[in-house]
Order: C-alpha cells, then sequence, then structure tokens
C-alpha cells in the first residue's frame, strides 16, 4: 500500500532567516533538501468508500452467562489486511470465530447484534452456515491437515460441495490452489505422500491451500504462524501480503509486529471490549487512546 | 506499571542528549564572553571543546539506531527516538556556530576594537535562554513550553534585522570599519542560526509529544 | 552417595519385578495356547476339518458344519451389532454431552455386564419361541446383542480421540455436521473403531450358553438361518461333556481350530484398518 505519488513542495524557507533579504554570502551553508509530503493517490481514496466486505454491528458474545464480547463494531475492508491484538483472553479469537460462526458449534453460546457479509447479516435465521463457511474460509493456529496424502487434503472441499465435474478438473484446481498457497514447487512431485510429512511451515500453507481451494472471498487467520519457526512465519506473511490482492483477510495475532507488517487496519482488543480500531500506520505510531498507546509500548504488566 | 526493559536504552538517550545540549549551551556562552571581553583564551576553549560535541553526535546516532533495532519502539516510543536522531545533529550545528563565533572573535581581537554600539546581550541571552528551554521542553515533552519557545524566534528575527541595519550604516559612513564590520554581521547571523536550529528542535517536540508534524509550516 | 545406590537398587529391582510379572502374564496366555496345540494337533487332520459329524463309532467325523455354523453365526451378529454399536458410539462422542447420553452410556454399561445366558433366554423368550423353532437368526441376534455395548463403547472412546481440530477443519471448508463426522472423525479413528470390533468378535467368538437357547446345534451342513445351527463352542461343550476319549480329543482339536479362526480374523482387521497417515 506504498503511496507512488510524492508532490515536492516549494524551496524550503525554514532554514533561511525569517523576513529578511540578506545576501546569499551571508546564509550558512546549509543545503536544504525540499520535503516531500505524502498525498493520498486516488485509488486510495476511493478504496476507502468502498462497501465494506463484512461488517460487525453492536455485536454481543455470549458464553452461557458470561458476556466474552461487548458492543463490537468494525468493518472489514476488501482486499484488505484487518488485524486483532490485544493480551490473551482479550476476545480476539472469539470474535473472528463469529466472522464464519464456528462458535455455533460450541455449546451455550449466543449471539446478539449484527454480523453482516456483503451487507446481509449472516445470523439471520435461515442462513446456509455450509455456504457461509466457503466463502468465508478459515486457517487455524495449529494447523490440522486430514490424516491423507496432501492431494486429497487440498480435493477434499472441492469433492465434498461437488465444485468439480472432472478428475483432470479436480487436478487444476488443486494445483492452482498449491500454488497460490506458495507450495506447489515444494510437493509437486509427492502428492500422494502423506500430509503429515510436511514441516510445520508447510503444513500450515497446506491448510491454507486447503481453503483456498473452495475459492472463498474472505480467508480468517487464527494466529496462524504462533507455532512456526521466523522463516516459515516470513513466507506465511509474504503469502498473506500476496493474497491481500485477490481475497479479504483477516488475521489475529498476538504479536503486534507482525499486525505492522501485514496489516492494513488494526483493531485493539481488551477483555472484550474494542479499545480501538484504526490505520495500522497510525495506531503504532501515534494511537487515540491512551490505553492502545500503553499496551503497544509495552507498560501492561 | 513495570520497569519496561527499554527504559535505560531511552534513559541513556535522554541523558547524553541534554549532556550534549548543555556543553553547545556552554560553547554559545563562552564564544559570547570572548567577544564581550576580548579573550581569545576563551575562543580558543570553545574551539577545542566543539570536538566533544561532535563525538556525542555520533554516539547518540548509534544508540538510537541500536534501539530501533533491538527493541522495536512504537508509539511515543518510536517518536521519541526518531526525534533524537534529528535533533542531536542539530545541537551539533549549534555548537558549529558557536566555534564559528569564537572564530570570527579570534580576528576582531586582532584588530582595534570596535561593536558598533550594538547591545549584543541582548540577542545572545535570548538564544542562549531559546536553546534552554528548547531542551528542557525536550526532556519533559511539554508542547506548549516547545511552542512558546518557537514564539521568540521572532524577538531574535527582529534583532538581528535591527543590528544589520545598525552595521550596514556604520560602515558605509565610516569604510575603514567594513574589515571589522563583516565580522559582526557573520557574528549576528550566526546568532540568529541558532535560534533557528531551537525552532526546528522545538518542532521535533511538537512531533514527539502529539504526533503532529508542523515543520514548514505557518503558525 | 548411599542414596544414590539405594535408589538405582529399587530403580532395578522395580525394572526386574514389573518384567517379571508381565512375563507371568503372558505365561499364562502361552500356557493355555500350548495345552491347546499339544492337545489339539493329535485329532487335527483334514478330514477334520472338511467332514461332517458322525457319531461315534463312525469313520471321518469332523467339524466342517461347526466351522461354517460359527462363521455363519459370528458374521450375522457383527452385521447386526457392528453397525448398531458404531452409530451408537458415533452419538454418544459427539451429541451425548447431555443427561440423556449419560443415561444412555450407563445402560450401555449396564448391558455390558449382562450375563450372556441372560441374553439367551431372553431371546428365546422373544423369538424362538413365538417362532416355534430354533434358529441360526435368533443365534445371531444374541450375539449381536452382546457385542453391541462393547462396540459403542470403544468407538465413543476412540472418536474421543480424534482431536477436534480435525472437526473444525472439516466444517470451516463447509461440510456438514454429517458429513464431518463420517469422512473426517470415523476415517481417523478408523484403526481404533476396528480394535474395538475385535475385542467384541473375540468376546461373541467364545459364546456357549446364549446359543444353548438359540441356535442349538445341528449335526449336518446347513446355511438356512431360519433353522437350528451347529458352532464351535456347543459342539466343544457337547464333545467335552462326552464320556468317550474319542471326543475329548476331538474336543480339543476343535477349540484349536476356533483360537486359530479368532486370531486369523484379528490380524485381517488389523491389517485392513491400519492407519496409513501417522501423525509426526
Amino acid at each position: 500500500m506504498m503511496t507512488d505519488q510524492l508532490e515536492p513542495l516549494e524551496e524550503d524557507e525554514d532554514m533561511q532567516s525569517r523576513g529578511s533579504t540578506s545576501p546569499a554570502v551571508l546564509q550558512a551553508a546549509e543545503p536544504e533538501r525540499s520535503i516531500p509530503r505524502f498525498s493520498v493517490p486516488e485509488s486510495e481514496k476511493e478504496h476507502s468508500r468502498a462497501p465494506d466486505k463484512m461488517s460487525v454491528q453492536r455485536l454481543n458474545f455470549y458464553y452461557g452467562r458470561t458476556r466474552a464480547l461487548k458492543d463490537i463494531t468494525l468493518s472489514v475492508t476488501p482486499n484488505r489486511v484487518t488485524a486483532f491484538i490485544g493480551p490473551s483472553g482479550c476476545g480476539k479469537s472469539t470474535l473472528i470465530r463469529t466472522l464464519n460462526r464456528m462458535n455455533d458449534v460450541v455449546p451455550g453460546t449466543r449471539v446478539e447484534g449484527v454480523v453482516e457479509l456483503d451487507g446481509e447479516n449472516i445470523y439471520a435465521s435461515g442462513t446456509d452456515v455450509v455456504t457461509l463457511r466457503r466463502t468465508v474460509g478459515m486457517v487455524f493456529q495449529k494447523s490440522n491437515p486430514f490424516p491423507r496424502s496432501i492431494f486429497d487434503n487440498v480435493a477434499y472441499g472441492l469433492k465434498i460441495n461437488r465444485l468439480t465435474k472432472s478428475r483432470s478438473e479436480l487436478a487444476e484446481r488443486v494445483e492452482s490452489s498449491l500454488r497460490a498457497a506458495a507450495l506447489w514447487e515444494e510437493v509437486k512431485d509427492r502428492l500422494k505422500e502423506s500430509a503429515y510429512g510436511l514441516s510445520g511451515g508447510q503444513q500450515q500453507r497446506l491448510c491454507i491451500a486447503r481453503a483456498l481451494a473452495v475459492a472463498p472471498e474472505v480467508i480468517l487467520m487464527d494466529e496462524p504462524c504462533s507455532a512456526l519457526d521466523p522463516i516459515a512465519t516470513q513466507k506465511i506473511e509474504e503469502l498473506i501480503v500476496e493474497l491481500k490482492e485477490r481475497y479479504t483477510i483477516v488475521i489475529v495475532t498476538h504479536n503486534m509486529q507482525q499486525a505492522a507488517r501485514v496489516s492494513d487496519s488494526t483493531g485493539f482488543f481488551w477483555l472484550g471490549e474494542l479499545i480501538e480500531f484504526n490505520n495500522t500506520e497510525k495506531m503504532f505510531t501515534k494511537p487515540d487512546k491512551q490505553m492502545t498507546e500503553d499496551y503497544i509500548t509495552g507498560r501492561f504488566g | 506499571m513495570h520497569k519496561r526493559l527499554i527504559e535505560e536504552n531511552l534513559n541513556q538517550i535522554r541523558d547524553k542528549l541534554l549532556v550534549m545540549g548543555g556543553a553547545a549551551e556552554k560553547a554559545i556562552m563562552l564564544s559570547m564572553r570572548s567577544l564581550d571581553e576580548r579573550d581569545s583564551s576563551l575562543a580558543e576553549r570553545v574551539i577545542r571543546e566543539d570536538d566533544a560535541i561532535d563525538v556525542m553526535e555520533v554516539e547518540l546516532d548509534q544508540m538510537c539506531v541500536d534501539v530501533l533495532v533491538l527493541k522495536q519502539p512504537a508509539a511515543s516510543d518510536l517518536r521519541f527516538v526518531v526525534s533524537v536522531a534529528r535533533t542531536a545533529p542539530m545541537v551539533e550545528r549549534i555548537g558549529d556556530h558557536a566555534v564559528n563565533i569564537a572564530k570570527h572573535c579570534l580576528v576582531l581581537n586582532n584588530e582595534p576594537q570596535f561593536d558598533a554600539g550594538l547591545d549584543l546581550t541582548r540577542m545572545s541571552t535570548k538564544v542562549q535562554e531559546m536553546l534552554i528551554d528548547g531542551l528542557d521542553a525536550f526532556t519533559s515533552g511539554d508542547p506548549e513550553k516547545a511552542r512558546a519557545t518557537i514564539e521568540k524566534d521572532d524577538e531574535v528575527d527582529s534583532l538581528y534585522d535591527l543590528f544589520y541595519s545598525d552595521l550596514i550604516a556604520a560602515m558605509g559612513r565610516d569604510p575603514s570599519l567594513v574589515e571589522r564590520g563583516v565580522q559582526w554581521l557573520f557574528v549576528i547571523k550566526h546568532l540568529e542560526r541558532i535560534a533557528d536550529y531551537v525552532t526546528n528542535i522545538c518542532e521535533q517536540i511538537i512531533y514527539m509529544s502529539r504526533g503532529q508534524v508542523i515543520k514548514h509550516s505557518v503558525w | 552417595m548411599s542414596s544414590l545406590w539405594w535408589r538405582k537398587l529399587v530403580n532395578r529391582t522395580m525394572t526386574v519385578l514389573t518384567g517379571l510379572c508381565a512375563v507371568l502374564a503372558v505365561c499364562a496366555l502361552f500356557l493355555i495356547l500350548g495345552y491347546i496345540l499339544a492337545d489339539g494337533i493329535r485329532a487335527l487332520s483334514i478330514g477334520f476339518l472338511v467332514n461332517s459329524f458322525k457319531p461315534i463309532g463312525e469313520a471321518n467325523s469332523g467339524i466342517a458344519n461347526e466351522i461354517v455354523g460359527s462363521a455363519i453365526l459370528i458374521g450375522v451378529g457383527s452385521l447386526i451389532g457392528m453397525p448398531v454399536g458404531i452409530l451408537a458410539g458415533i452419538y454418544l462422542s459427539e451429541f451425548g454431552t447431555n443427561k440423556f447420553g449419560t443415561l444412555l452410556r450407563f445402560l450401555i454399561d449396564t448391558l455390558t455386564g449382562t450375563p450372556s445366558i441372560i441374553v439367551g433366554v431372553f431371546v428365546w423368550t422373544v423369538m424362538v419361541h413365538p417362532m416355534g423353532h430354533f434358529s441360526a437368526l435368533s443365534g445371531a441376534v444374541a450375539l449381536g446383542i452382546l457385542m453391541m455395548p462393547i462396540v459403542a463403547r470403544t468407538t465413543e472412546e476412540m472418536i474421543k480421540l480424534v482431536p477436534d481440530s480435525l472437526r473444525e477443519a472439516g466444517l470451516a471448508l463447509g461440510a456438514p455436521r454429517w458429513r464431518v463426522t463420517l469422512g473426517v472423525v470415523l476415517r481417523t479413528a478408523a484403526s481404533g473403531v476396528a480394535t474395538g470390533a475385535m475385542l467384541a468378535i473375540a468376546r461373541i467368538a467364545g459364546e456357549t450358553a446364549p446359543l444353548l437357547f438359540t441356535a442349538l446345534g445341528l449335526n449336518y451342513l446347513s446355511t438356512n438361518l431360519m433353522q437350528p445351527m451347529g458352532s464351535l463352542t456347543v459342539r466343544i461343550f457337547y464333545f467335552a461333556g462326552s464320556p468317550y476319549e474319542e471326543w475329548h480329543n476331538m474336543a480339543w482339536a476343535a477349540t484349536l481350530v476356533l483360537v486359530t479362526m479368532i486370531l486369523v480374523l484379528n490380524i485381517a482387521v488389523k491389517i485392513l484398518a491400519r492407519n496409513r497417515h501417522q501423525q509426526a
């Protein structure tokens, strides 16, 4: 998201004396660069006016009688990465799981409020949860490939949803998903081998490929790198930045630097509340709330 | 709140900047005294002691880079470190201007005395006040004090204009004064530049505390 | 220093002791198998395996119809007991966290402990008596009832071992719950479920009492489910309780055959249901 128009300002007068007409020889030898001012390119301006891919409005979430999420309101911009940060137990994982109704399988949970995907409330009665979960895919903290071959893992979603008509189409889809997850080159010669033979980072990319195979529009990632070494983490972060061109991504991370590296917008959560939701650069250089500032600078015990 | 790892680094950086600022203050004071008292030994001292200021600038620069890579500061900590990295060279230039004043003093001391009736103390005191206030405001992160200090620059500029015309007039009346007069012109120019640098430092203070970039803007 | 020596001594002693006890336990098994082998091999012959029962004194007597009979009874019994047991196990593990599930679990456990003869009498009452005759079908039903609770409980335990993360992975891809349960969970738990099935089959393969009330026995080869059917266990009982030495020998041989059948079945199922994908 780099700005690509830099308008140079007029010659800087700051280093010259104000209001005087001293000859050039008396001026101190201070070569002054013109300081460029960042201007927001037109494409960015249009983007921020695009309708939200997903939005959460006054969401309250209950585990039995405990209120785990309090009045959450935020929006997820299409083709951008939105990050949720905050200490353990602040509700960020709970929130991301409401976006594809994964919390439905946990007994005793209750949702109040609205979660919208392309303007439609996914918690309305009559919502087809199965289709929802194909549109809003998920990658988990600990990679969880099925005990099958690499090929079968990626093909699973395609087969059960009957998304392909022939074996060759299936093989094509599997290959393109593996390519999109930056894993194809590493596994193309061993597609029939067990998925458990892959390293941790590769398994996680396999899970991403598996999720991509069913052509989702949104990809949710719940701390995808927390079980991975730094090199594997870097690969996945690079993948995330590539993927956001075609998908909308929401990521939960407990690593603030990761949020700073990959996300465009960040939400900071504390004890079930959304304390601040902001542009990532702003959040990490000059957050609006003192609490956010304290958390980011490590002033919390 | 608990003691964070980064606190020690930030404190060391802050302390070093203050020491550097103090040395620059002293350099200005000594160089003005050398002019007043026509004391070349003071001027030579200023020139010698400038090396220490240069060394501190390099050290501060390295300390800032180290903190950035090792501790990955964010938000207010980040703005502080970035501000110090920008301020240190400005303080070093202030020191250089003090050295230049001392050099002009050495030239003037070889000539018969001439001060064109300028009450330079008014200007130099103001400039020194600005520097002290500016460094104070940096330590305490006080944007109001920084803003007030920036406003004093106008007074310095007016004094500069006043003295400038007085000197031109004096040189016009008596051409034999020109060589000495030009030295004095340089001196008041250096003082005016010092005040400008202090202004830039104060703009950094405002960025540091509020995250507002106010460079190149008109108040 | 002496405490170190003491600890080492205790360690060594316990290691030896536990090893000894393990060997002892297995010894019992080997002794039994040894006796069976030694005594059974005497009367064992090809003829023994392919001939039908002949009264005492006649030559060429064999247990062919009992071998077939046991196979059919166990087979049909499994057909009845396994699906019910597996589905019951699935229900208990996936949906049985409420009070109803707890009750169900308790009742199933009770059934596990029910003496097999009572099950035999029960099936006699509801099937044999109304039908008016003994039948292989009622024998199979009795065996099915006996195996069902074992299969149910082991299936439940094996399914519980499948980590939730696999279920979530399936659900997150847009698979409906039943699909995840059958295709992902059951498939992953398959080898464990097969082991449970094996345990159940081993139990019913050795049952005699319920068959006495239901399938009874037959002196000739038959595959008709609506008629009585012979079985190895009943025949062994019959031979062993007779006064004839020749029949005693045949009892041992029949025991050997029965044990071998169970062993082969075990191995076959283990191979078929093995986990091809082991988690690292």
